[in-house]
């Protein structure tokens, strides 16, 4: 194992502290943004990849990831946008998911891939809900309404 | 050659950030809340892929440009978009119309550039692919529930379409900077005019006889909506030259 590699883990779990400004449950890895790590000489190289082309929290997890990494004491730090293979829910890690549904979001579902009624809801697990927008209040959700409970909630989309 | 890149890069951008900005005059304004949300995430996506494609332009010019001196500091005649996207929102019908037409059209154009020979257009046009999805499912909705609605709504369609219809040629027509695109415009229109048929026909409209269709907007001459769409755009840094927050 070299020290590149060591490093390399040591960073992942400080990466994970890094959580979106938009989901604050939700850390960098959790939403599978972060592509690669590598070092180019003494230069820390992060490739990240944007959920949405207009999401404006990307711009706020670089700024966060620059200044995290440096409070680790990296001088050299280069953020590459990578927009190839897109992102997609796919990678969002398990975890993620787990944590996204207590927080109550509910989170991605295949079955829903194009929203309708009947995502379970994250409140009352009531399947009995109905879809009120497939437009939410960030890019990446959906607004949601349950029937038995009442309570509105977001669900984050398939992507 | 890599002038014509640049000048397709442009345009791609242009269409994107012009309808997006008309779409962000809602913003506040909706007809109810969750739809003021909806055409406020779509000019978010529209303004993500504008970025996009400036700053590929921007990469590919190597003169110094920016995204933002690309967006900000070019004038009217500099402008490539559809005059499709930069005609007024009018009322809701109008806005539904302009934004099924559109997202008909680049639903269909980025299938096609995804296979792009330039790599980072290839991956806009992808990653883009995936929420346009949705402001096509969006707008059609609304085209179908506005025509095959109320009298009232009906006919508001049917205004909508005759004030619009005659700026959807041009989508079709190649600008001379669009002919080593790879697109085949020639099957995009057929496709589109199958699927504006197939939603037309579920809304109970009509597609107007042949019509003479306007154009220029590709090569910069725009109709009178362009400047002032601009003006209210630029204003910050034309006024304050290079100013950032």
């Amino acid at each position: 194992m070299t020290a590149h590699e060591i490093d390399k883990k040591t960073l992942l779990a400080f990466l994970e502290e890094i959580k979106d400004p938009e989901v604050p449950v939700l850390s960098i890895i959790d939403l599978g943004i972060v592509r690669d790590i590598r070092w180019n000489d003494d230069e820390l190289e992060l490739v990240i990849t944007s959920t949405y082309t207009g999401c404006p929290a990307m711009d706020m997890i670089t700024a966060n990831i620059r200044t995290e990494l440096a409070t680790l004491g990296f001088k050299k730090i280069k953020i590459t946008q990578s927009l190839s293979p897109a992102w997609t829910t796919d990678w969002m890690s398990e975890s993620g998911k787990r944590k996204l549904k207590e927080y109550g979001i509910a989170p991605p579902d295949k079955r829903f891939s194009i929203p309708k009624d009947g995502v379970e809801c994250p409140l009352c697990h009531s399947n009995n809900t109905r879809l009120v927008s497939e437009f939410g209040s960030t890019a990446c959700k959906a607004l949601y309404q349950c029937k038995d409970c009442q309570e509105p909630f977001d669900y984050f989309k398939c992507h | 050659m890599n002038e014509a890149i640049i000048n397709y890069t442009l345009h791609l951008a242009d269409n994107s950030l012009i309808l997006g900005q008309r779409n962000s005059e809602c913003c506040g304004h909706g007809p109810i809340l969750e739809q003021d949300i909806a055409i406020t995430n779509i000019s978010l996506d529209l303004i993500g892929q504008a970025r996009n494609f400036y700053q590929h332009a921007a990469s590919l010019k190597t003169d110094g440009s920016t995204e933002d001196s690309l967006a900000y500091l070019r004038t009217e005649r500099e402008y490539k978009n559809c005059l499709l996207v930069e005609q007024p929102n009018g009322d809701w019908a109008q806005t539904m119309l302009r934004q099924f037409f559109f997202s008909q059209y680049q639903y269909l154009l980025l299938q096609q550039l995804q296979h792009s020979k330039d790599e980072q257009i290839a991956a806009i046009a992808a990653k883009s692919l995936k929420e346009v999805a949705y402001h096509l499912r969006w707008s059609r909705e609304w085209v179908i529930r506005l025509g095959d609605g109320t009298e009232e709504s009906h006919q508001r369609m049917l205004k909508a379409i005759d004030e619009l219809w005659r700026y959807t040629g041009e989508m079709f027509m190649p600008a001379g900077y669009e002919k080593d695109s790879g697109v085949d415009l020639i099957t995009l229109k057929d496709e589109w005019l199958k699927k504006v048929n197939e939603i037309f026909r579920e809304a109970t409209l009509t597609i107007p006889e042949k019509i003479f269709m306007q154009s220029g907007g590709k090569e910069g001459k725009h109709t009178e909506h362009l400047g002032y769409i601009l003006t209210e755009l630029q204003y910050l840094q034309r006024t304050y030259p290079n100013c950032e927050w």
